[in-house]
């Protein structure tokens, strides 16, 4: 056929030709049992909705005209901005109908199992043959993440690639709502991205503090501004021209002023979100409370086991001290909670008795990095004792690991990564298992969600 | 800071949730910010006030063209007037607004899918008024018509609540809320793809998957081009959809478009190796139906399993050129009149509907299904008259079971998918003599919109139960 050379693919989707290629590796016909004749592409089509979503929105999967009690397998395909396949399945079965519907029916197996609508997201891993210790980040917000959805005939466990699904839909979650607007954020020093919400504002603001990946990663902020509040993700490991001795209190503080005094930002409706060492960075500025006074603070996976008042270089240093007590397991992954329960803590600890703002902990009791619920614990024995308990509010998910994202991202277990104060490449054992970590992302964010409308609203 | 009109809520009353705006005015009255205060000083004094956060969601956010969307604004005072207003610039720069004056109910809550709009630019529970009301803002060039040129991006569209009943000067005031609403012509994984063979000139739109798909040739009418986002829509639901251009004066010209033409364009449609060969189907709107019929009925190349024609008319069939056509249609010209506004009204031109069977495409022998849908008050051609002609034609034939005919009340020429907004004239050329005159469409705005979206619901349902239910394809 003789067509021009320019196949353009709608969603931005620059991989889509793979992975349609992908699919049709080593089919020279398709199947075509009678059973699929009758079947309708426009049934899947309607039946997945929204299509286009945030990565938040729960999907609505139902397929129609199968036969009735006809064994069918479920299937996303996702290919990351790293060119990595990952998927995920689940086996069901049609009812007398000849219907399957995610949120009713059961998976028998596959990557998920039970009644779980958004298993094909959550549940998610890199296929076969993959490089080992892959994460799944999104860099680019304003493309959505495309996962192709596929039917198959029968209960299949592998060979997705070798054969040609009857019914093939492609959904998009985005990270960013219509109308947010992105700005960039180069003021002094202070390196950022700064997402507002549609519309004239004032809105309340959010700093967000990443962990010890370090980069400037957009994504929960974004999405935060797609919920209404002007979310500001700060880069502090390291932004450029910059070194860890630089980054100290004083780079937190002029960032936080740099958000507060925004126009488009409500002033006096703050709060700070942190994550892991941003969790640390943020319980310790808070209990000292010079600069930054937000009206709440949200700690995701962290503990004040490890005061943040000097520079980072400083924290580091006093990290790479205890650096024997980091425990390698027999899988060659590092696990790094027992170093942090082992510092001199007594008299390092943050005193979170000096906090005076509403304070929400997200801790995994499964969490392999931090031993966020055993500091969590030690945190609420300080408050009650310096009376501002009554501020403290802890959601502990059980099996859960350190890696709380935002909801539907696949779980790691353990993945490849770059320590800040070695500069070496390990394996990091972040905890959790898979079902139980994709429910507590679900439900975390959705009490942070209520949590920061809550304490930004009301006076 | 207090003004002096209207009471203030006190703070806590109302609880905020969701996007957050705070509310800087006084309730009732929309607060005049033309004086020139700087607006952001406004909100430092005001803000220490607190008022209620009025919460506008639009669900789906981000949704296809014909997708309906569920407006819902909540956290207003019972019994408020507030003003909904849509915004949206073109890709020609021009700014389109629709807007309806609502009052909300006990609990402080507007739902458009179940509120009255009391006036506007649409009025009644019309839960998409707001985009199929969509005109030029004040001010604005004349004689515009709205259509997408890139298919794979977006129609964004600005969604505000402002208080009071305003129907003017949204520009200068500020908003309580806004949201952002995407309209897509593609849903995710379709694939776009352009197609230049054989002097064919057309885009293909393939659904998302491995297929097959049944077929679908979709060609447009006299105003010529290349007019994607029918195809890329109808992609979305699953046909695989070519865009014909015909007419195109820069790079066809009229004498080399003839019935080969066509008959290739279906060709290369029918052989991809994507498409369901045995099922295919021909769209035509305005002149496009007019191929549509005299391919149906006379090609011994294309044969469809059904055919859709819109505001058509079987009068001039097309089994030469292009340019023989027009010039048989040229003699014609003295019917074309003009109206007091200068709008050119083309529909006489077929009129009376002749009997002379040489100047009709002979119907009688189209073998399979075909759906017409004609609008009443269609002022370009004279389909509702031509559409009875043809159930005359098929009656005597015998082929008149295989005839569904929509005709649509005060709806106008221009059957596009739905809400897209009205137009009732707009700025045309004339193909041969490269005028610029103003066309009447004809229609009036609420019952034209009501036409696009049952007409569409319409067409896909045809499409649907002829290309993927029906049994094998058979002449």
């Amino acid at each position: 056929m003789g067509e021009d050379a320019t196949t353009t693919n709608a969603s931005n989707l620059t991989h889509q030709d793979d992975i349609l290629r992908w699919i049709k590796l080593g089919v020279t016909s398709h199947s075509s049992s009678e059973a699929w004749d009758a079947y309708s592409f426009e049934t899947l089509l309607e039946c997945l909705k929204p299509i286009r979503g945030l990565v938040d929105e729960k999907f609505q999967i139902i397929v129609m005209n199968l036969p009735p009690n006809q064994k069918v397998t479920l299937h996303s395909l996702h290919q990351s901005e790293d060119k990595d396949f990952w998927e995920a399945f689940g086996h069901y079965i049609s009812d007398e109908h000849g219907s399957v519907t995610g949120d009713k029916d059961e998976s028998f197996g596959g990557t998920y199992e039970g009644i779980e609508p958004m298993g094909l997201m959550w549940s998610m891993r890199p296929i076969a043959g993959s490089r080992h210790g892959l994460r799944l980040h999104k860099r680019d917000i304003f493309t959505p993440v495309a996962v192709q959805i596929s039917v198959y005939s029968g209960h299949l466990f592998h060979g997705f690639s070798q054969q040609t699904p009857p019914v093939t839909s492609v959904i998009e979650r985005w990270y960013i709502a219509p109308g947010v607007k992105r700005v960039s954020i180069k003021e002094k020093e202070v390196r950022g991205t700064l997402f507002l919400p549609p519309g004239p504002g004032p809105y309340p603001g959010v700093l967000d503090l990443w962990g010890t990946g370090g980069g400037l990663v957009e994504y929960r902020s974004a999405l935060l501004a797609s919920h209404g509040f002007a979310s500001m993700a700060l880069e502090f490991l390291t932004p450029e021209n910059l070194r860890l001795e630089d980054i100290d209190a004083s780079y937190f503080e002029k960032a936080y002023h740099i958000l507060k005094s925004h126009p488009a930002v409500q002033w006096d409706q703050l709060a700070v979100l942190g994550q892991s060492l941003g969790s640390v960075i943020t319980l310790s500025m808070v209990a000292y409370a010079r600069v930054i006074k937000p009206q709440c603070c949200v700690c995701i996976s962290g503990s004040h086991l490890m005061p943040f008042d000097k520079s980072l270089s400083e924290f580091f240093e006093k990290i790479e001290k205890h650096a024997d007590k980091l425990y390698v397991n027999e899988d060659n992954q590092v696990i790094c909670r027992d170093l942090i329960l082992s510092l001199p803590c007594q008299i390092l600890k943050v005193d979170v008795g000096g906090i005076k703002c509403p304070l929400l902990l997200v801790n995994g009791d499964d969490d392999q990095m931090v031993p966020s619920v055993e500091s969590a614990e030690d945190m609420e024995m300080m408050m009650e004792k310096a009376g501002n308990r009554h501020l403290l509010e802890i959601l502990t998910y059980p099996d859960a690991g350190h890696l709380i994202e935002p909801p539907y991202s696949p779980h790691f277990c353990a993945t490849n990564f770059d320590q800040q104060w070695t500069k070496e490449r390990i394996v990091m054992l972040w905890g959790g298992q898979t079902k139980p970590h994709a429910y507590a992302q679900e439900d975390a964010w959705k009490k942070i969600l209520a949590f920061l409308r809550q304490h930004l609203s009301a006076m | 800071m207090r003004t002096s009109d209207g009471p203030w809520i006190e703070s806590g009353e109302l609880h905020c949730s969701g996007l957050i705006e705070i509310e800087r005015k006084t309730w009732g009255e929309a607060l005049d910010l033309s004086s020139g205060q700087d607006y952001y000083d406004l909100t430092k004094t005001v803000s220490s006030e607190r008022g209620a956060c009025p919460l506008l969601t639009v669900q789906p956010s981000r949704a296809l063209m014909d997708e309906k969307f569920q407006i819902v604004i909540m956290n207003l005072l019972p019994n408020q007037k507030v003003t909904l207003h849509s915004l949206h610039q073109s890709e020609d720069k021009d700014f389109w607004e629709a807007y309806g004056h609502y009052v909300s109910d006990k609990h402080g809550t507007v739902t458009v899918a179940k509120d009255r709009c009391l006036g506007g630019t649409y009025d009644g529970t019309e839960q998409m008024g707001l985009i199929w009301s969509m005109r030029p803002i004040p001010g604005s060039r004349s004689g515009l018509r709205l259509r997408k040129t890139n298919v794979l991006t977006p129609m964004v569209i600005h969604i505000s609540v402002y208080g009071g009943h305003l129907s003017q000067g949204f520009s200068q005031i500020t908003p309580l809320a806004t949201s952002v609403t995407e309209r897509w012509y593609v849903t995710p994984g379709v694939q776009r793809v352009n197609v230049r063979e054989k002097g064919v000139r057309a885009t293909l739109f393939l659904p998302p998957g491995p297929g097959p798909y049944p077929g679908v040739l979709d060609l447009w009418g006299g105003g010529g081009g290349l007019v994607e986002y029918r195809s890329s829509l109808l992609a979305s639901h699953g046909f695989a959809s070519m865009a014909l251009e015909y007419l195109a004066p820069e790079e066809l010209r009229t004498a080399e478009v003839d019935v080969a033409y066509f008959e290739k364009a279906y060709q290369i449609l029918q052989n991809h190796p994507k498409v369901q060969s045995n099922r295919m189907a021909m769209l035509g709107l305005s002149f496009g139906s007019a191929v549509t019929l005299s391919m149906a009925a006379y090609s011994k190349v294309i044969k469809p399993q059904c055919c859709v024609c819109i505001s058509g008319s079987h009068v001039f069939p097309v089994n030469k050129s292009l340019f023989e056509v027009f010039e048989d249609m040229k003699k014609y010209m003295d019917r074309v009149v003009m109206n007091e506004e200068n709008q050119v009204i083309h529909r006489g031109i077929i009129l009376p509907i002749p009997s002379d069977p040489a100047l009709k495409v002979d119907v009688g022998k189209i073998k399979c299904p075909l759906l017409l849908v004609n609008a009443g008050d269609d002022q370009n051609w004279a389909s509702v008259e031509s559409a009875e002609d043809m159930e005359m034609m098929m009656e005597k034939a015998g082929n008149r079971h295989l005839l569904t005919v929509l005709t649509y009340p005060d709806a106008g020429h221009l059957i596009e998918p739905p809400y897209t907004p009205h137009f009732r004239a707009s700025n045309f050329i004339l193909q041969d003599l490269k005028q610029k005159i103003v066309m009447l469409w004809g229609g009036q705005t609420k019952p034209h919109a009501y036409a696009q979206e049952d007409a569409w619901e319409k067409i896909l349902g045809f499409l649907q139960q002829h290309l993927y239910f029906s049994s094998k394809a058979k002449l």
